[in-house]
């Protein structure tokens, strides 16, 4: 369910990390958790995102919900193809519903993140 | 009462306030009439007003016939008293109310979303303008001298404290109309909207396409403003806009010192979550019939809290009514005819003076006050029980000498030939 080499927040982001650059999206519980997503709003190619601080939002029928950034870095690609298709976060949250793409300031903060067995447990623990 | 409350006085509930903060006498207030001797007060202060008197004020708030139809309807008690909505789907009336009114307001505007109002014109700007500031992520505003003076200011109290830097261009002396060369030198990279209004403060119609051929040249959205909405009857709908923020005082709200009135913001289908206010939409209900529901509440301050796109979280739900019967009464066609009469009659007295600039207009013109003052003039009117134009010298300095004039369908011919006489 959680894939391996990804890292995990609290918040139910994760991160894909090549190289110096990291994918960002939400988890599996965090989909589940919101229902139907209807809209996703993502920062413009360029912007500088903060560790711990919004990079977005995710609108379900329910609720918004902030994207925190697991990272520091500079946005270089962004999801386009939700802004027609936003179901594609409930269906693919950890492929094709992927956030936005940072050039990591700082790699080794995503050591200080949850490994998959680590977030397993925290989600376990959550319900 | 008081043994129910178990007190023995009425100031035992205030005795938690400090001593200091208390008032210790009576309050000064006269001691009670009648409500005989009230009616009568308020049919004398009523006498004081200018009835019978002819008015070719215009400038934002204009005198159109109400049909009594109107206030029938909303002065239903199912209108009258409710609030806007907030446990929306009960209110199923008041919800297919509100869902005709965006419907007439998108097909009178060219476009695809309005909202269920605003507070009036003048807000509904400023709110424009940061949906574009938000739409586009560049913080400029560039706003047309020719937009009404008041909500120029009313834009910048809210830009003020937005951080918004507001800057605006000119109209060309000779025709009045949007001066576009001063546009395109002042559009730069950060401008994020552009503001016109038409018809202009001056009743002229503007080229609203030209305004948003620059506009997007350079990134910013076009914002088009209109205080006469019996205009929309006639003109050409400002498709080409991306925001469309107007006054609807001219559907049934009588004239009245500081309101209430009603406002709009129309958008195209892609600028709709940056849209303030309450929407009403179309759905159906569990048993497959047709509903109506609020929607895209998550963009609102009663769900988004601080995120909100707006700090207005209501509408102007009885007002909007009115102007809802207003538009069903009139239908496409009524409201044609209503606006070339408008024109007709302005252009009638129009013709008496050379109007001070050339573009077209509407049902308000300005003329030169030739040899007197436009105070002297609307002084010399009055004794013959017509209140004059606007003064233009108030908010425009180089128009010291000009006033507005504005006629509508309640203009009478014999006033606009007195009103030429005392001008001539």
């Amino acid at each position: 369910m959680y894939p391996e080499n990804f890292r995990y927040t609290k918040e139910h982001e994760w991160i894909l990390v090549e190289g110096d650059t990291g994918t960002i999206g939400i988890t599996d519980h965090a989909q589940e958790e919101l229902g139907d997503i209807v809209y996703v709003d993502v920062p413009k190619v360029g912007a500088r995102v903060e560790r711990g601080k919004s990079l977005g939002s995710v609108e379900s029928v329910k609720a918004v919900s902030d994207v925190y950034s697991p990272v520091g870095g500079e946005v270089t690609a962004v999801n386009e193809t939700l802004a027609d298709a936003p179901e594609t976060l409930n269906r693919d949250p950890h492929g094709a519903g992927w956030l936005v793409k940072v050039r990591l300031s700082a790699p080794a903060e995503i050591l200080e993140l949850m490994t998959a067995a680590d977030y397993r447990k925290y989600v376990e623990a959550e319900k | 009462m008081m043994d129910a409350c178990g007190i023995d006085s009425p100031e035992a509930l205030f005795a938690h306030l400090p001593e200091a903060a208390r008032l210790s006498r009576p309050l000064e207030l006269p001691a009670g009439i009648s409500e005989y001797e009230i009616v009568e007060y308020f049919r004398q202060r009523a006498a004081e007003n200018a009835n019978g008197y002819a008015s070719f004020l215009g400038a934002g708030v204009y005198n159109h016939f109400r049909p009594v139809l109107v206030d029938a309807v909303a002065s239903r008690g199912e209108f009258l008293t409710s609030y806007t909505p907030y446990q929306a789907e009960i209110s199923q009336g008041t919800l297919t109310a509100i869902f005709e009114f965006q419907t007439m307001i998108c097909q009178l505007t060219g476009m695809d979303v309005a909202n269920a109002s605003m507070y009036d014109g003048s807000t509904a700007v400023p709110e424009a303008a940061m949906m574009a500031v938000r739409a586009t992520g560049k913080g400029r505003v560039l706003v047309a001298k020719s937009v009404h003076p008041e909500y120029r200011e009313v834009l910048a109290t809210y830009a003020k404290n937005q951080g918004m830097p507001v800057a605006e261009f000119g109209y060309g002396a000779e025709s009045g109309n949007l001066d576009l060369e001063d546009l395109e030198r002042q559009m730069d990279s950060l401008t994020g909207a552009v503001i016109i209004q038409t018809p202009n403060f001056f009743g002229i119609v503007e080229r609203v396409k030209a305004a948003a051929e620059i506009a997007h040249r350079h990134g910013a959205l076009l914002i088009v403003v209109f205080t006469e909405a019996v205009s929309l009857g006639l003109l050409e709908p400002p498709a080409d806009a991306d925001i469309v923020a107007g006054e609807l005082q001219s559907f049934a709200i009588s004239p009245s010192y500081g309101g209430p009135y009603a406002g709009i913001i129309a958008t195209k289908e892609k600028y709709i979550r940056q849209m303030p206010g309450r929407l009403v939409g179309q759905t159906t209900d569990s048993r497959g019939n047709r509903a109506f529901c609020l929607t895209l509440s998550t963009r609102e301050q009663h769900i988004r809290r601080e995120k909100a796109t707006s700090n207005i979280c209501t509408n102007q739900a009885l007002i909007a009514l009115m102007a809802t019967v207003f538009m069903t009464v009139y239908g496409k066609q009524g409201l044609r005819e209503l606006a070339e009469q408008n024109l007709a009659k302005a252009h009638y007295l129009a013709g008496k003076w050379k109007p001070r600039f050339s573009g077209k207009f509407f049902n308000e013109f300005v003329v030169r006050a030739e040899g007197k003052s436009p105070g002297e003039i609307n002084k010399a009117l009055l004794k013959k029980k017509i209140v004059g134009g606007l003064p233009l010298g108030r908010f425009y300095p180089e128009l010291a000498d000009s006033m507005l004039l504005c006629a509508t369908e309640m203009t009478k011919r014999a006033d606009m030939d007195a009103l030429a006489e005392v001008l001539a």
